[in-house]
């Protein structure tokens, strides 16, 4: 090989990898670790493309109290390394939060985000303990962890079983993604399975999650679960839902987390996968005022990210969501700490005052979109509460009323045992918020 | 001109013996630790240390233990991310059991642990060899990363099975892992860190060992005959590779990430190392570092580059042309220069040797 040309481009590499980009003072700095690429990108990209159009629609309309929004992504391809990478990249003093889309990348961020005093907001994922605001001053879970998620899922099963004491002897089966985020449940299904008396059952899949004929063979022929339920992701969805189909697995008892109930989901499998159910904390369709002026002044004006029949679907919105939290966190920051481009640090004292009530919510044009939320010092995560919805072959449908997770009498308990043990090993003690 | 030996005369066993005869060569050598160890931490930014340097020098790591069972005694391993794996999760064990204890010291336990692991699964390669070795050490890969998934014990029971760095100086005041590591700090442990254990390998691979390594990896019945007993040299070989890659599976644990979970160590983990190491350069220890420099360095290179040049350009673009590029580089490195980085680098000495005049 010519070494002149090699050394030559490897000069240009470097030349152009030194490159930093510079930022201007007068607009509000948000990083978004997001996916286009990858195994899960089908999922990653609809939630990335709502996420940004939701500043898009701020900066229309005039910004957060006229401060415009400077948005900047990275694709983490759900890869861990890759996320610390991105991070490491866009992460600045006047970042307002990160928001990693994946529990194994939040795992890895909540030292980092801390020590750089960047308010990290794993919105429905990530680590559950984190809602523990004295031990994680800068993690936030809000609206619901997956510990609320499981505690919903079983709740439900209960009402339609007929109360607690029907769920004693039944089987209820675990399909979960084997990493991190699908583990997550695992300890609050067993000491609910205890408290309860039903049997658990675990079928760990294996990452990507393409190969689960003889999980549900086992699902379907032998074990025979009264219920399943599933923390999967990406194409792990649509294969658990078209093998469950393929043994003749009762759509109605089979129950996804929020992150397995979208259109991507259910699609692939076609009529199979009508009425499987899933848990939501949010609204789908565009009949809320906010979507409808990302429509409006995003989509018509030619600037939409992605294509506009997606807006809309459970992931959109979900991203629209995300961003939504973020934009009012940082507009509660801005009375606390002026009208202008904050710090993340100023930033996370919003997160924490942060009180989205229903007039507050029709005001950004989300009324009926969400519940309320309400972030104390101590308490991160809120309400906690989720609805299920039912995909009827065309779309998702709420079957439930909003149900409540037993936060106060099982769930905080372990929150704040697990928190503690987190504090211990790490040497961190945890501040006083009474 | 430049690299011009004439004149640089051997009078001892010990002169010729060294690890760099010619003067140049230890000039550049010095110039390079002095770069490494003075020049990138003044000049590197936060990014370039905590993102690039680290990962690269826990790369060249765990490439130099591969090395040393692919390249020096010819035995296939796909084993590496289960042994990465064992790293960082004895290391995590140690640490959380022992508090009192010093990272260095955990770091090298849970080499030793894994060494006395990858010794055991190298065992079959007593009586296979070549691809079918290969699928042995598969076994250790799905098993290993099984166990680590499974068995909470490991995890120290945590809810999601993730493991994280417990906070540890390295020396009084300045912290490794944790919140108040800094990126400078963590470089500077690590450059010093991996250029010792790199100078041990080079020295294990120019003495008996290494010769028994590359006479079994040339032709094992021959060198049998010769009277190196192959249970020895093959197992050696193991047990020394994967002490390497499990101090490197620690340290991507505690001073990398931070937070792992056995996820990380997945087949990818190491059909990465076994790239490195052959577009390094197989049985070559600079081939290592070269190796991962060009794994871990070239894709985000590739993706700022790409951003720099245009910054408007979409995230999905970057990353899919990322792909592109990157494959095909492979491919016309492994096409240009099959030997790897680490010949192409001998070729350069030696033309740099006789310019300007070319004969």
């Amino acid at each position: 090989m010519n070494l002149r040309a090699l050394g030559l481009a490897a000069l240009g590499a470097a030349a152009i990898a030194t490159a930093v980009p510079v930022s201007a003072a007068d607009t509000q700095y948000i990083p978004g670790l997001m996916y286009r690429s990858g195994p899960y990108a089908p999922n990653g990209v609809p939630f990335a493309n709502g996420f940004q159009d939701y500043y898009k629609m701020i900066n229309a309309t005039g910004g957060i109290n006229g401060v415009m929004i400077e948005y900047e992504e990275c694709d983490t391809a759900y890869n861990n390394d890759r996320g610390v990478e991105c991070y490491e990249r866009l992460k600045r003093p006047e970042a307002a939060a990160i928001a990693p889309l994946s529990t194994g990348i939040t795992y890895a961020l909540i030292e980092r985000a801390t020590a750089d005093k960047i308010p990290l907001l794993s919105m429905g994922y990530g680590r559950t303990a984190g809602s523990d605001g004295t031990v994680f001053p800068y993690v936030f879970t809000l609206p619901a962890t997956y510990w609320s998620g499981a505690d919903i899922i079983v709740n439900y099963i209960a009402e339609k079983e007929g109360g607690y004491e029907a769920l004693n002897g039944k089987k209820i089966a675990l399909v979960y993604h084997d990493s991190a985020y699908g583990k997550e449940p695992i300890g609050t299904l067993e000491a609910l399975s205890k408290k309860h008396g039903f049997d658990l059952s675990l079928f760990p899949v294996a990452h990507p999650g393409l190969e689960q004929k003889a999980t549900w063979l086992q699902i379907g022929r032998q074990v025979r679960p009264d219920w399943t339920m599933m923390w999967g992701w990406g194409v792990m969805n649509s294969t658990a839902i078209k093998e469950a189909a393929a043994v003749g697995y009762p759509m109605d008892r089979f129950v996804g987390i929020w992150w397995s109930g979208s259109e991507q989901d259910v699609t692939p499998a076609g009529a199979q996968a009508n009425n499987y159910k899933s848990l939501n904390f949010h609204g789908t369709g565009v009949d809320y005022p906010a979507i409808q002026e990302v429509l409006t002044k995003v989509h018509d004006a030619g600037n939409g990210t992605g294509p506009r029949e997606e807006v809309g679907t459970v992931l959109y919105n979900r991203g629209i969501m995300n961003a939504a939290i973020i934009v009012e966190a940082i507009r509660t920051a801005q009375e606390m700490h002026g009208k202008k481009p904050l710090m993340g640090e100023q930033v996370r004292d919003g997160f924490e005052a942060l009180n989205i009530d229903n007039a507050r919510l029709e005001a950004m044009g989300l009324a009926g979109f969400m519940e309320p939320i309400q972030i104390t010092c101590a308490d991160h995560e809120g309400t906690g509460r989720a609805f299920v919805q039912q995909w009827n072959g065309t779309e998702w449908k709420p079957v439930s009323d909003w149900v409540e997770p037993n936060r106060a009498g099982l769930l905080r308990p372990m929150i704040e045992e697990a928190a503690a043990q987190y504090a211990a090993e790490k040497g961190i003690t945890p501040r006083d918020c009474s | 001109m430049l690299y011009r030996e004439a004149g640089q005369f051997k009078t001892s066993y010990a002169k010729d013996q060294a690890i760099f005869p010619i003067r140049q060569d230890r000039i550049l050598m010095a110039i390079l630790i002095a770069i490494a160890v003075l020049g990138v931490p003044a000049l590197a930014s936060e990014y370039f240390l905590e993102t690039i340097f680290v990962p690269f020098l826990i790369f060249a790591l765990a490439a130099i233990g591969l090395n040393i069972l692919t390249g020096y005694c010819g035995q296939l391993s796909l084993g590496t991310g289960g042994f990465m794996a064992c790293g960082a999760f004895f290391a995590y064990k140690l640490a959380t059991a022992f508090p009192e204890l010093h990272l260095v010291i955990i770091f090298l336990l849970s080499g030793l642990g894994t060494a006395l692991v990858g010794a055991a699964f190298g065992l079959p390669s007593l009586r296979i060899k070549g691809f079918y070795l290969a699928v042995a050490t598969l076994a250790a890969q799905f098993f290993l990363v099984w166990m680590f998934n499974k068995f909470d014990w490991w995890t120290n029971y945590s809810a999601s099975g993730v493991i994280s760095a417990p906070p540890r100086e390295v020396v009084p005041g300045f912290f490794l892992t944790g919140n108040d590591a800094s990126a400078v700090t963590k470089y500077l442990f690590l450059v010093c860190f991996v250029a010792l254990m790199a100078l041990i390998a080079k020295n294990l691979v120019r003495g008996r060992f290494g010769r028994s390594w590359m006479a079994i990896r040339d032709m094992d019945i021959a060198a049998e005959i010769i009277g190196i007993r192959p249970l020895w040299a093959k197992l050696s070989a193991f047990a020394v590779s994967s002490f390497y890659i499990g101090v490197a599976g620690a340290l991507w644990a505690f001073v990398y990430t931070g937070s792992v979970e056995a996820l990380a160590f997945q087949i990818d983990r190491s059909f990465q190392v076994l790239f490195m190491v052959i577009i390094g350069g197989l049985g070559s220890i600079l081939g290592s570092f070269l190796g991962a420099a060009f794994i871990v360095l070239l894709p985000i290179l590739l993706n700022n580059g790409m951003l720099a040049i245009d910054p408007t350009i979409s995230t999905a673009l970057v990353s899919h042309i990322e792909f592109m590029i990157f494959g095909a580089l492979i491919v016309l490195f492994l096409i240009v220069e099959p030997h790897g980085l680490a010949r192409l680098w001998q070729i350069g000495k030696e033309k740099l040797r006789l310019w300007p005049f070319p004969h």
